[in-house]
């Protein structure tokens, strides 16, 4: 049976790649399941993945209509624990067993390399929000690989030109010690040399340290004017709390985080937080649109607030079930080639596209933190928007192997 | 100042306030060990179910018991906390621990490494893996001193001279005092101290179930510094381990300075290089087994 069914899709396979056309038409197994593959319970949980990012893409199902194609559409979910051999597990048995057809989330750069590489294999679409790392459409890419909302590239193209031309020239990385961090800390340095400033060292911490104390000390001794913060989630929000317990900002030094939710600001607060720039994908006061996605959300999910990746996860739940709809089919290269064909332009992507090496580009925010204003969330103001094709890296800088 | 100078103080500082801990676990360590010969690999275990304690009677025993409102703060933690986890170690050693006394060592290690894989898959369980910030640190324990060289947080501040105070209150207790005095002879000759009328397994108990309060203690004091997280003493016990070995199973004195030592060592390796802070002590363990093996304060048995 097995065998039947794998030389049938084969067949489906050689049959799609020589028309073009679809071959596979319809609905596979008569469901289209999208699994959200998340840090459920740990550092990223709260703000990048977790619950929250769960009932986004429940929210864009109920938003479509609960159906595709008059075939209902389901989401399931798992805690890769941010370690890299979970979720690849997982993401094999999906695939395997429960014909999962688009794997979404993937929070924590280490996993997301690791499940859209295997999913790639298996032909499968990922849809990356929560991972940063910029290699995910680099030199990483895959055909069925996407990365929905920010990168490392597009981070601290707002954020460190901002604080360089602020008169922040000489650096200090923190920086969560895994594919992620390194990424982000690259990136950032490219950023700050390419304006004319420097970088004095940096300290490697692993992921989910508690006591940043004696790196930041590291860091003070520096002398760096800026202490750039390559972490994210509890990290950052740790390593900014201990920066004020031991009066590094009093002191004179700047702390620039480069990738910084609005959920780390609230839990910071915004005097502790006071002063910090940061770069977003979205922002939920940015515009009228984004306001009312915002309220909705937070009716769906019982008064969560939403972050970015949140927004991310909804719009790209809805573009993948609109290019099931237009391409008449969940087959995997048809609904590739529909992501790559059509105009992203809801609340969260302004003039977004989907590129050949997977990236969405759209528009990015550099926020500054502010008094609350328009209720408790209201912590930041958009200081500027970076368009899209300024904050993303270009198809050749990248370095996609796909793309010729 | 000169910056270097600073910055050796600065991480000596954040180095003393790590060894205050290291001394604390390895005293508790120390007097079980002492007494009872039993290498309690549960310590770390049980600092960790002390920082929960304090996390659970202030987050959560109010809503369990209907009374939301109700947050048991930091100071009534710092005592419940250690009775709790004390009372804990004292089931442990009278239904599990006794019954492998006559036996090699290395069960009663195996059965507490059981106990503390059993605790941390509970507190996974019921919590979660990363941990969660202990928000009960006490108003009057915020801000920041001014130390010359560095600002330092108060709470730390206290957390260095609080648990220097217990550790040589314990000291204090077994080398000077009768009760003191009685345990110490337990350790040497049990039959003869029963001889005398003393009911030596009581001894025993409360002895384990003071050393594990230690440990409670300890999980307590670290709560508001570092997130509370089912990890926290797997984490430690590691190093403890290390401290005891280097000091010298058993001793008391031995355990206390060479938890505070190994922690200033610790944080002024930081200073010339980083990356072999975490290393630093294990050499010296290698070390001083090879030229002590019986340790820098202990005695061969």
């Amino acid at each position: 049976m097995k065998a039947i069914t794998k030389l049938c899709a084969t067949a489906a396979m050689v049959a799609f790649s020589a028309t073009g056309a679809l071959a596979a038409g319809g609905i596979s197994n008569g469901v289209v399941k999208i699994g959200v593959l998340g840090d459920m319970s740990g550092v990223y949980s709260t703000g990048f993945s977790g619950p929250g990012a769960v009932a986004a893409v429940k929210m864009a199902v109920r938003d479509f209509g609960g159906k595709v194609l008059g075939k209902p559409i389901e989401v399931i979910s798992a805690d890769h624990q941010n370690k890299a051999d979970v979720a690849s597990s997982i993401a094999r048995k999906w695939i395997d067993e429960d014909h999962v057809d688009m794997i979404a989330d993937l929070t924590n750069s280490a996993v997301a390399l690791a499940v859209q590489k295997l999913a790639s294999d298996k032909h499968v679409i990922t849809m990356a929000t929560g991972a940063a790392t910029s290699a995910l459409t680099g030199k990483e890419c895959t055909k069925y690989g996407i990365h929905y909302g920010y990168d490392t590239h597009a981070l601290p193209v707002g954020t460190a030109t901002a604080i360089v031309k602020n008169g922040g020239k000489s650096w200090y990385f923190i920086t969560a010690d895994y594919a992620f961090g390194h990424a982000l800390q690259n990136n950032t340095a490219a950023v700050v040399k390419s304006l004319g400033g420097k970088v004095l060292g940096s300290s490697d911490v692993p992921l989910g340290t508690n006591d940043f104390s004696s790196y930041l000390l590291q860091a003070q001794a520096s002398g760096a004017q800026v202490i750039g913060l390559a972490n994210a989630g509890q990290d950052t929000v740790n390593a900014i709390k201990q920066a004020h317990e031991f009066g590094i900002v009093q002191g004179g030094q700047q702390l620039a985080g480069m990738l910084v939710l609005i959920s780390d600001v609230k839990s910071l607060g915004t005097d502790v937080a006071k002063g910090l720039q940061f770069t977003s994908a979205w922002y939920w006061n940015q515009d009228a649109a984004s306001r009312k996605w915002m309220k909705e959300y937070e009716k769906f999910s019982n008064g969560a607030a939403p972050t970015f990746p949140h927004a991310a996860d909804y719009s790209l739940t809805m573009a993948y079930l609109k290019a099931i709809k237009a391409a008449g089919t969940d087959n995997a290269d048809a609904v590739r080639a529909e992501l790559g064909k059509m105009k992203i332009n809801d609340f969260f992507a302004k003039g977004g596209y989907i590129r050949q090496d997977g990236l969405l580009i759209h528009d990015m925010y550099l926020l500054k933190v502010q008094k609350p204003k328009d209720g408790p969330w209201d912590v930041a103001k958009v200081v500027r928007t970076i368009p899209g094709k300024d904050a993303y890296f270009t198809l050749a800088q990248g370095g996609c192997p796909l793309v010729k | 100042m000169d910056p270097l100078v600073r910055l050796i103080l600065a991480q000596g500082m954040l180095g003393l306030n790590n060894g205050v801990f290291y001394a604390m676990l390895s005293l508790g360590l120390a007097i079980i060990f002492g007494l009872l010969n039993v290498v309690n690999f549960a310590h770390g275990a049980l600092y960790m179910t002390g920082a929960f304690v304090a996390l659970i009677l202030y987050s959560y025993f109010g809503i369990w018991i209907g009374m939301s409102w109700l947050h048991i703060g930091f100071w009534p933690a710092l005592v419940l906390a250690p009775i709790i986890v004390g009372c804990f170690g004292m089931l442990m050693e009278r239904f599990m621990l006794r019954w492998l006394y006559g036996l090699d060592p290395i069960y009663s290690l195996l059965l507490t490494f059981g106990v503390t894989l059993v605790l941390q898959g509970l507190f996974i369980n019921f919590f979660n893996a990363s941990g969660t910030p202990y928000p009960g640190q006490p108003e009057s324990l915020r801000g920041v001193v001014n130390l010359g060289f560095m600002m330092f947080p108060k709470y730390r501040l206290f957390v260095i001279v609080f648990s220097i105070v217990v550790c040589l209150a314990v000291w204090f207790v077994i080398e000077r005092t009768r009760i003191g005095a009685m345990l110490r002879a337990g350790t040497e000759n049990p039959d003869l101290v029963k001889a005398f009328g003393i009911n030596v397994p009581r001894m025993i108990t409360l002895t384990f179930g003071f050393g594990s309060g230690l440990a409670g203690l300890a999980g307590v004091l670290a709560a508001p510094i570092y997130s509370v997280s089912p990890l926290m003493g797997a984490d430690l016990i590691i190093i403890i381990f290390a401290v005891v070995v280097i000091g010298g199973m058993g001793s008391i004195m031995g355990a206390v300075a060479t938890g505070i030592a190994l922690g200033l060592i610790e944080g002024v390796t930081k200073v010339f290089y980083a990356p072999a802070a975490n290393t630093v002590i294990f050499f010296l363990m290698v070390v001083v087994l090879l030229v002590r093996p019986a340790g820098l304060f202990g005695r061969t048995r």
